[in-house]
């Protein structure tokens, strides 16, 4: 989803004949090509760019429904609303939670995603149906899953509690969603079970294109396993992680529907979108919930603009 | 030689756990799913421990609750189901008939603002959906189309242009251009040989393209949630489960069955795409 824009290909066409021809298609492939992309635009701007300007306007008005019947767009500006969000230790509460949750889910995806590419390299009997399935997580309605861990996890008669109790001789139940430390640490748990199917899918497209001959070669040498993934298959393999987890981290970081779900934002898992969602829904702040979100998303571009200087200039190249 | 061989056992033992875990872990909460969905809630407060469930408890009565209407004293899931059906359909139509153009101009026309298009594009993907949501929120009030399924559309399908433009993109380039340019001597211009050459050719990837909008919409929670939340009538079958589920009136293996018809549309779609589904989506990705 990131890669860069083809490079251009000269109208082949045009190559057999002389100037003026190759003008002509040239400006009307440009005509063409504005007018196929104008309905995309139009929606993108209309409903993506023209939002989040607006939202940034919001974050500088103290807005709430009345004012913006009355006024509309033309309220005082003021700076108010991210004072009260800067100094609001509640801010910087689910902002830290939503770094733990966010990096510890993209690491944790992508170690098992990756753990389970390899695992899937040889071929065995059933591994297209096995490897179907292992995208389930990430296909399934969001609403279902949560649900149904929801109920595994119920502390009165979830499976997880019961079992832990029979087998594993748990004293007391768990509340996995419902209590401070448990709480996030399932979220987290759940966002790796839902994700992982992403980097497992991306690690085996990237694994099933590399090239046999180096370490078929390897092998020939005595190398062992452990050696050839660390030497050979892992640094092959790089760049597609680092690329997931840019995307993971951003998708993460941005996400609300997972924890909204689970616990609602309580015990120690109020992350910074379900936050913004409890400022505009529950206080009905909307100059509040804008200026946090748009905090939110100024963290998130310093985080790209570093990466894409830093890292996305190289893989460019190769 | 004899640490190669040592190796090769571990990882070869290894390598069987692992996917035994993982067949397990992916797997057992949707059979879990079904399972509760067949039983009723008395059952399970009896028998929280059971993994399987003895053939004369099983009861359909928790499908029937769920899917008949509120005012016959069901939950009202066959109407959701309908408004998500709906809503997914519109979303995948309307995305396609302004993604295809779209893919097509961006993977073989050189026009002026090429390069800022697809970077505009990509931008959808980086600002939080949470931080579009406060204005489209307003703005769809104001303008009175926010309790709306129409409304959920809209948004639906600014969500999911941009996947679909990239996987159709990927597609595309994959066509030579030498089949177009045939047509292109004998003097049809580009619209007629998208029509008549490239959306035939392209049909695949049209079809999973589709599929794959289809179920982004069906799956979708957030905007659901925010425009029509106060709708009953209106609800899609996420929301209405999500809903229902944070009540106690319900009993959960009734809305257990209501998790399973909500799944299964998404499975039975994935099943009939998932090769050309994982294609399209890690197209670029397997070289490196």
């Amino acid at each position: 989803m990131t890669r860069s824009a083809p490079p251009p290909t000269p109208p082949r066409a045009a190559l057999h004949r002389g100037r003026p021809r190759r003008s002509v298609i040239a400006r009307r492939d440009n005509r063409a090509g504005l007018v196929m992309v104008l309905p995309t635009t139009i929606i993108v701007l209309a409903i993506v760019i023209i939002p989040v300007i607006w939202n940034l306007v919001l974050a500088f008005q103290e807005t709430d429904f009345t004012s913006i019947a009355e006024n509309g767009l033309v309220n005082p500006l003021t700076l108010d609303n991210f004072a009260t969000v800067l100094t609001d230790p509640g801010f910087w509460m689910s902002l830290w939670t939503t770094i733990v949750y966010s990096v510890f889910s993209t690491a944790g995806s992508i170690v098992v995603g990756l753990v389970a590419a390899l695992a899937f390299r040889v071929p065995f009997r059933g591994r297209g149906l096995a490897r179907s399935l292992m995208l389930l997580p990430y296909v399934a309605p969001v609403v279902a899953v949560t649900f149904v861990w929801q109920i595994m996890l119920n502390a009165q008669f979830g499976i997880v509690n019961t079992l832990g109790k029979q087998w594993l001789g748990w004293e007391h139940p768990v509340d996995f969603l419902g209590k401070a430390p448990y709480a996030l640490i399932t979220v987290i748990v759940f966002e790796i079970w839902r994700y992982f199917p992403f980097a497992f899918l991306f690690i085996t497209a990237r694994l099933t294109a590399l090239p046999r001959d180096v370490e078929e070669a390897a092998l020939v040498d005595g190398v062992t396993p452990w050696q050839n993934f660390r030497h050979i298959v892992f640094p092959q393999l790089l760049p597609v992680i680092s690329l997931l987890s840019v995307l993971r981290l951003i998708m993460t970081f941005n996400k609300f529907d997972d924890v909204y779900l689970l616990t609602g934002g309580g015990a120690g898992t109020e992350i910074s979108a379900v936050r913004v969602y409890d400022t505009l829904v529950g206080s009905f702040d909307i100059g509040g919930a804008a200026a946090n979100a748009f905090v939110l998303s100024a963290i998130l571009s310093v985080f790209l603009f570093i990466y894409v200087k830093f890292f996305v200039g190289r893989g460019d190249e190769e | 030689m004899s640490r190669t061989v040592i190796q090769k056992r571990i990882f070869g033992t290894l390598r069987w756990v692992i996917i035994a875990v993982l067949i397990i872990a992916t797997v057992f909460p949707f059979y879990h799913m079904i399972q509760l969905s067949l039983v009723p809630i008395e059952q399970v407060l009896l028998h929280p421990e059971r993994l399987w469930i003895p053939i004369q408890n099983i009861t359909l009565q928790t499908y029937a609750d769920v899917l008949t209407p509120q005012d016959d004293g069901g939950q009202g899931f066959a109407q959701f189901m309908l408004n998500s059906a709906i809503v997914a359909t519109a979303t995948a139509a309307v995305t396609l008939v302004v993604a295809i153009p779209g893919s097509y101009a961006v993977s073989r026309l050189k026009f002026f603002g090429r390069r800022q298009i697809s970077a505009l594009f990509l931008a959808v993907y980086l600002f939080p959906v949470i931080i579009i949501a406060i204005p489209l929120f307003v703005g769809f009030s104001a303008l009175g189309i926010r309790e709306s399924l129409a409304g959920l559309v809209i948004v639906y399908i600014a969500q999911t242009i941009p996947v679909s433009i990239h996987m159709l993109r990927s597609y595309l380039q994959s066509i030579p251009e030498s089949v177009e340019e045939a047509a292109m001597v004998d003097g049809a211009d580009r619209a007629r040989i998208l029509w008549k050459i490239t959306i035939p050719l392209a049909m695949p990837s049209i079809v999973s393209t589709g599929l794959y909008v289809f179920m982004i919409a069906w799956n979708e929670f957030l905007f659901a949630l925010l425009f029509l939340a106060a709708d009953r009538d209106q609800w899609t079958v996420s929301l209405g489960l999500s809903q229902l589920a944070n009540g106690i009136e319900v009993s959960k293996t009734v809305l257990m069955a209501g998790s399973v018809l909500l799944t299964i549309p998404i499975i039975v779609l994935y099943g009939l795409a998932e090769r050309s589904l994982t294609e399209g989506l890690t197209n670029g990705a397997d070289k490196g």
